[in-house]
């Protein structure tokens, strides 16, 4: 058989080729969180709370637009999360720019002191950006003892410039537990 | 191909030199099992392809067929719905990883080195090494199904979290085996493209390749792109599942629906790498039965190559429904409609090579028609999806099903046979009977049509998709589809039968049985053990 010229120097360009595809699989990940977070594409909302006019959100009265938007109060159950969690109000009607309070109860029916996470969500994804916590539970975590109850205000406003042709949007909450990752970080720390 | 006339007389020459040199310091295959077992044989490593990929098209068939059977009367019957899905994803997958994509790689390691006048592939080592792992791959995946709790039952595109968090426990056998079948596919590709590159006869440059050459070289490259982005993804499944990760899972701060964006990524390229092969199959036939030159040669090279560029910009037309922005949605309908241009130029391109040729019409040309009329309607069903407001209509429908068996079959499916009847009489010596063949066509197109047309109807008319029971308007239509399914399952049978009979006592077939252009017709039938020892001539005439 004739001698074949060598293919080592493809074969080598096409491994790393392949290589970096893997690689590019993964980098996808933090590019994703990048660009939903610039644009508010998956639901995923701040938080920190909204940071406008160097810590304040403020609102003029004459921007106040003449119309009404319907949030619905959610929960998503967490099958590791025995807690009951549920809001106080299921819908309410609420005009952009001006500031809303309700809460969410919570009560720990286990037999140990749990620390929970929650963590919102917002459909459709592409209004999460004009939905501005000023106050939430989720900006921390909550710590319950056995039997304990709890309410847990949320203060909002809705963004005036908040679609026109968007009516309607739920906000929901799943809680997590967090017990052994804080204790885990403490331990560490 | 067109660009390529070799006379009889250096056939002579070519073949003299091949016996002198196979005389002179080259076996014969071993024996018994050893052979296929070790072999590095670029023509048997194809034949352990093609034979693989045929087993598996049967057993992706027959579960196909067990899921007709459940839905040939509305109510549960047969299988219980666990088991349904089960085998819905597993006929997914079989016949995508298992039955389409070893057929092209073993029409790609026979014909390749065939057609560009090279004397095995550049890697023949690897070459063993990347099919043996697909009989382990397909074992380990087939197994899940007699697991506690089940086969993968989350359909082929395994959206988190339904094969994170609510996979069965045998999915990590599942992500394994696709690793696996990964690892083979990346090598296969690496290959060929070195073998491509490196090893074609001298005088046989790019633009001299056969289309079926150039075809496969665009989808190696896909392979390789894409195969790593598919491994990526089931390996942040396994990390989910078992090392506290949570890309997928929103409570840890990742998201399910990166999931389908990573997975689609992957999945559309896959699109065009199980379609790519089938063009060039397309362009060696139907020149060969026009008696014409392939019309616009370079524009066929270049349409292919834009629609593997295009195959990295469109994966979301599949996730319309997710709830992508409107400016996203907006460019990926636009982008996915532009995918129709090049496919249309080379749809133009074949007719056009039609148009006043002395055509004839056996087998390998009947399915290469078929495969231009039904690929052409499953195309235009193609473009109606790509439209958004449409789109949320038919997501999730049987007009889905419809639309991607009609690319897949008439499209994959056809090309693959076409090119078993174009080039078996090359492999084993001998020709297949037309008359069966013919019947074979005849049987395959109208069943195809009896099981997939009426599904259009059925998803417009909103019949869901992967679900084992269905309202009552549905069951006449139904009823038809499940009686096309088992007519089209017996066909394939019938071609089984066909194949074997042409090894075993087909007539003898000459070197050059449809008068056709290219290299590997200058070889005798069948095709010796080693070709091209000696590189052959190849004329400067080009296109």
């Amino acid at each position: 058989m004739r001698k074949p010229p060598s293919a080592k120097k493809t074969v080598r360009y096409l491994v790393i080729l392949a290589l970096c595809m893997f690689g590019f699989t993964f980098a996808l990940v933090p590019l994703y969180d990048v660009l939903c977070k610039a644009t508010g594409l998956n639901g995923k909302v701040d938080l920190d709370g909204p940071i406008v006019d160097g810590g304040r959100y403020r609102i003029l009265p004459e921007e106040i637009p003449n119309r009404i938007v319907t949030i619905e109060f959610d929960v998503t159950h967490n099958k590791d999360m025995p807690w009951i969690f549920k809001p106080k109000h299921t819908t309410m009607q609420v005009r952009p720019g001006v500031v809303n309070s309700t809460s969410y109860f919570a009560k720990n029916t286990t037999e140990k002191t749990m620390i929970a996470q929650a963590i919102p969500s917002i459909t459709p994804g592409i209004v999460a950006i004009h939905f501005k916590k000023l106050e939430c539970f989720c900006f921390d975590q909550q710590l319950l003892h056995p039997g304990q109850e709890a309410e847990m205000p949320l203060r909002f406003v809705i963004d005036p410039a908040f679609p026109h042709d968007i009516h309607r949007l739920t906000l929901s909450y799943t809680l997590f537990d967090m017990t052994d990752r804080i204790k885990e970080d403490q331990t560490r720390g | 191909m067109s660009s390529i006339t070799v006379d009889g007389q250096h056939n002579g020459s070519i073949e003299g030199h091949n016996h002198h040199h196979t005389d002179a310091g080259h076996h014969g295959p071993a024996k018994g099992i050893s052979r296929w077992l070790f072999t590095t044989n670029h023509k048997d490593i194809g034949t352990l392809y093609l034979w693989l990929s045929f087993i598996l098209f049967l057993v992706g068939g027959v579960m196909a067929l067990a899921v007709r059977a459940e839905l040939f009367k509305p109510g549960l019957q047969l299988l219980d719905p666990n088991l349904y899905n089960q085998l819905v994803t597993m006929h997914g997958l079989i016949m995508i990883f298992g039955a389409v994509m070893p057929a092209f790689t073993g029409l790609a390691n026979w014909m390749i080195p065939l057609m560009i006048g090279a004397p095995d592939m550049a890697l023949p080592r690897m070459n063993n090494w990347s099919f043996w792992i697909l009989p382990f791959a397909f074992t380990i995946l087939a197994s899940t199904l007699f697991m506690d709790g089940g086969g993968p039952n989350f359909g082929w595109t395994f959206y988190a979290p339904l094969s994170t968090t609510y996979g069965p426990k045998s999915t990590d056998f599942f992500i394994f085996s696709v690793h696996l079948m990964g690892m083979s596919s990346i090598m296969g590709a690496i290959n060929i493209i070195a073998t491509i590159f490196n090893l074609r006869a001298p005088g046989m440059t790019m633009m001299k390749l056969p289309l079926f050459v150039w075809t496969w070289l665009i989808t190696a490259f896909l392979l390789i792109a894409v195969m790593p982005v598919l491994a990526g993804a089931v390996t942040m499944m396994l990390m989910d599942r078992h090392f506290g990760t949570s890309f997928f899972d929103a409570g840890g701060g990742g998201d399910p629906v990166m999931f389908q964006h990573i997975f689609w990524f992957f999945g559309h390229p896959e699109v065009y790498i199980i379609i790519l092969p089938s063009f060039g199959i397309i362009s060696e036939i139907i020149p060969t039965f026009s008696r014409k030159r392939l019309f616009g040669y370079a524009s066929m090279v270049y349409a292919t190559a834009s629609i593997a560029i295009v195959s990295f910009s469109v994966w979301a037309h599949h996730m319309f429904t997710t709830g992508l922005a409107l400016g996203a949605q907006l460019y990926f309908m636009f982008a996915t409609m532009i995918v129709a241009v090049p496919t249309g130029v080379k749809i133009f391109n074949w007719v056009a090579t039609m148009f006043k040729g002395a055509l004839s019409f056996e087998t390998p040309m009947l399915f290469c028609l078929g495969f231009l009329v039904m690929f052409t309607c499953g195309g235009f069903s193609g473009l109606m999806l790509s439209i958004i407001p449409a789109d949320f209509q038919y997501h999730d429908t049987y007009f889905v099903v419809a639309h991607f068996h009609y690319v897949l079959i008439p499209g994959a499916i056809f090309g693959a046979i076409a090119a078993v009847y174009y080039w078996l009489p090359k492999w084993c010596g001998h020709m297949y009977s037309e008359t069966l063949g013919k019947i074979h066509f005849w049987l395959s197109a109208i069943s195809l049509n009896l099981t997939f047309f009426p599904m259009h109807f059925l998803g417009l008319a909103g019949m869901p998709r992967r679900i084992p029971d269905y309202a009552l308007q549905f069951a006449d239509f139904n009823k038809i589809v499940s009686i096309g399914s088992f007519i089209f399952g017996a066909a394939q049978v019938l071609f089984l039968y066909i194949v074997i009979k042409t090894i075993r006592s087909g007539a003898p077939a000459p070197a050059n049985p449809w008068n056709a252009k290219g290299l590997e017709w200058t070889v005798p039938s069948p095709a010796p053990y080693h070709t091209f020892s000696t590189p052959p001539m190849i004329p400067a005439e080009t296109h």
